[in-house]
């Protein structure tokens, strides 16, 4: 094993004995114990992400065992006679999180777009940068701003103006009281917050196309965006979903600026103007107030559920980008 | 399919048939319309790149409006203050993050590197494939998610909130970030260095460590220094590991303040002057996750020049 992963990238050395053998087997000493440490280290990481699941997993398992399916499907929420079930939570997760992809994954793709085939050099980096830095502002400023700015904007302006200029509340999407925080609310702020990590991925699996692609379409008559629409994205698409998937994980874990914008409220309810709540945010905002051990241990189980969906959202997005950047096989 | 087409139908014969009149008519109006959709299709992507860059010019613009004005000396010097009270500031609560911060850089960093001198010096293995899977698994992982594993191992045994907790946690988020950087910066070294050393006769660990990680060096410095912003302004792990605390402490067993996690207490109370708190709060908390990208990506690209893509 540790033969087999020393010839790595370079040759192997001469490991013979003779002269140089003594020298030779004190080297060999500290690169045997040298491959053994970074090895420890890289096991550390699948350890952690058992470590994770087991935690997970057995902080939420007395609510499982007592609810089983039905914390999943019950829309009760009820801590005073010890009643759980996560479906409004898993709902909102879902549904905040679609609204997000839904407005930045056109944004994200026209960036990366923008970016990797149109922009002009000097606003290329620039641009780039500001992009990113949208994933590097914490959460929690964020929601500070959605707060403070985005939701009474929403309130006064958007919502009115969605309802009632363009005569959106009667359909049952747009209907209710404009409260203010709200699923649309938690759907903008998402929508930002992933809007960068879809974006970085588009534009890594954009450049990952050989330009005799782009050179063929052209050649044969395409206009530019033609060329892209044609011969690019089509090359790039599963990346793309790839980064989109990604955004999705993010989304449907994303908790502080959710929390502080979307109302949480144990409701279902087709209006976006309305409140609910995420399984992130329900627990975040529940723990410090939980009644008992049930309560408790209902909300780890809303973590078990999240950390479930996350895991099998990712696992897909990765091996999506992957397909991409290994190239396409017999095409 | 329809240039050649047309620059056979239109010169060459006097008197075109009215079918190929037609034709012609109808390519160059073909032409003149994927020209403007192309035209369209590359403004909006002008649009969208400029839709997608306000959201943060317009943060950064309220955060200095609404933070300046209650950010002063005292922000950095003195602890909160009861509710009704004016002034006060989060010393403790910088202080705290600086302490849990600390901690999870204590954990994240020697694995993170670590790891990503295995996946750097191991690339094809099946092995290494798989810790990288993982690891991007990990790294997608909500943070939330770190908290509750964070809290299962080290609060509810003990019945305590502690810094410890939270640092753990948050050293679990940076273990990823920082093997990815590692990996990556090590792999952007020139293989003829490995190779000039192992020919003079260095061991193939004095090899790794003292020629290839040092000159990865500051590459992985920077990648620490983005790991470190990143935790740095995490507050849902610290939720129930950190826990939070309006008082002075620096113990690593008790419950500790947090610059992200004061900011979300304060910024969902009721009151006027916590809200400006909040903002001030905010202000600094982004100010540092600004100036280290900001330097990160510099120093990078003075290194490297890859520009930072």
């Amino acid at each position: 094993m540790t033969e087999a992963t020393l010839g790595g990238e370079v040759p192997a050395a001469p490991r013979s004995g003779g002269a140089a053998g003594a020298r030779m087997g004190g080297a060999a000493f500290g690169d045997r114990a040298y491959q053994l440490a970074i090895l420890g280290f890289a096991l550390f990481i699948p350890l952690l992400l058992v470590a994770i699941a087991g935690a997970v997993v057995s902080a939420g398992w007395p609510a499982l065992r007592e609810f089983g399916g039905s914390f999943l499907t019950s829309s009760r929420w009820d801590a005073v006679n010890g009643e759980f079930g996560a479906a409004p939570a898993i709902f909102g997760t879902l549904v905040s999180s679609f609204l997000a992809l839904l407005i930045a994954t056109p944004l994200a793709v026209g960036v990366a777009i923008f970016l990797s085939e149109f922009a002009p050099s000097w606003l290329r980096q620039p641009v780039a940068f500001l992009v990113d830095l949208l994933a590097a502002v914490p959460s929690v400023v964020y929601g500070l701003w959605g707060i403070f700015v985005l939701v009474p904007v929403l309130r006064e302006h958007v919502m009115p103006f969605l309802a009632d200029t363009l005569k959106l509340g009667r359909t049952p999407f747009f209907s209710g009281p404009a409260y203010g925080p709200s699923m649309l609310a938690a759907g903008l702020v998402l929508a930002i917050m992933v809007l960068p990590y879809v974006s970085a991925v588009t534009r890594e699996v954009l450049l990952a196309v050989p330009r005799s692609q782009r050179e063929a379409a052209l050649a044969l008559g395409a206009t530019r965006w033609e060329m892209i629409w044609d011969a690019v994205l089509p090359y790039a698409r599963s990346g793309i979903v790839g980064g989109i998937i990604l955004g999705l994980g993010r989304a449907l874990g994303e908790t502080m600026a959710v929390t502080m914008v979307i109302g949480n409220r144990h409701e279902l309810s087709a209006s976006l103007f309305a409140p609910g709540y995420t399984l992130a945010s329900l627990i975040a905002n529940e723990f410090s107030e939980a009644t008992g051990d049930l309560h408790l241990s209902a909300l780890m189980a809303a973590g078990t559920t999240l950390f479930v969906l996350t895991l099998i959202v990712n696992a897909i997005a990765r091996w999506l980008v992957w397909q991409v950047a290994r190239g396409p096989r017999g095409r | 399919m329809s240039a050649p087409a047309s620059r056979r139908a239109r010169p060459r014969r006097p008197h075109p048939s009215g079918h190929q009149r037609a034709f012609a008519e109808r390519t160059v109006r073909t032409i003149a319309r994927r020209r403007v959709v192309s035209a369209l299709m590359m403004t909006l992507t002008y649009v969208a790149a400029a839709i997608a860059t306000l959201p943060l010019l317009f943060i950064l613009f309220h955060l200095v409006r609404e933070g300046a004005a209650a950010l002063g000396p005292d922000f950095f010097t003195s602890t909160p203050r009861p509710v009704g009270e004016a002034g006060g500031g989060m010393a403790n609560a910088i202080v705290g993050t600086l302490v849990v911060v600390g901690i999870a850089s204590a954990v994240g960093l020697p694995v993170g590197v670590g790891a990503g001198l295995y996946l750097a010096e191991n690339r094809g293995t099946r092995l290494a494939w798989t810790v990288r899977f993982l690891s991007d698994v990990l790294n997608g992982l909500p943070s939330i998610v770190l908290g509750i594993f964070a809290w299962d191992l080290l609060v509810r045994p003990f019945g305590q909130f502690s810094a410890i907790a939270g640092g753990m946690a948050l050293g679990a988020i940076m273990i990823p970030l920082v093997t990815r950087a590692t990996e990556e910066m090590i792999s952007l070294v020139p293989g003829s260095l490995r190779e000039a050393a192992l020919a003079l006769g260095y061991p193939r660990w004095r090899t790794s460590l003292t020629i290839v990680l040092r000159t990865a060096l500051p590459g992985i410095v920077t990648g620490a220094l983005v790991a470190v912003a990143r935790v740095a302004g995490e507050t849902a792990p610290l939720l129930f590991t950190a826990f939070g605390n309006q008082f002075w402490s620096t113990s690593v067993t008790q419950p500790i303040a947090a610059l992200p996690l004061q900011i979300f207490t304060y910024a969902i109370s009721p009151y006027d002057e916590w809200h400006a708190q909040a903002w001030a709060g905010a202000l600094v908390l982004i100010a540092i996750v600004l100036v280290i990208s900001v330097v990160s990506r510099f120093v990078t690209r003075a290194r490297f020049g890859t520009g930072s893509d």
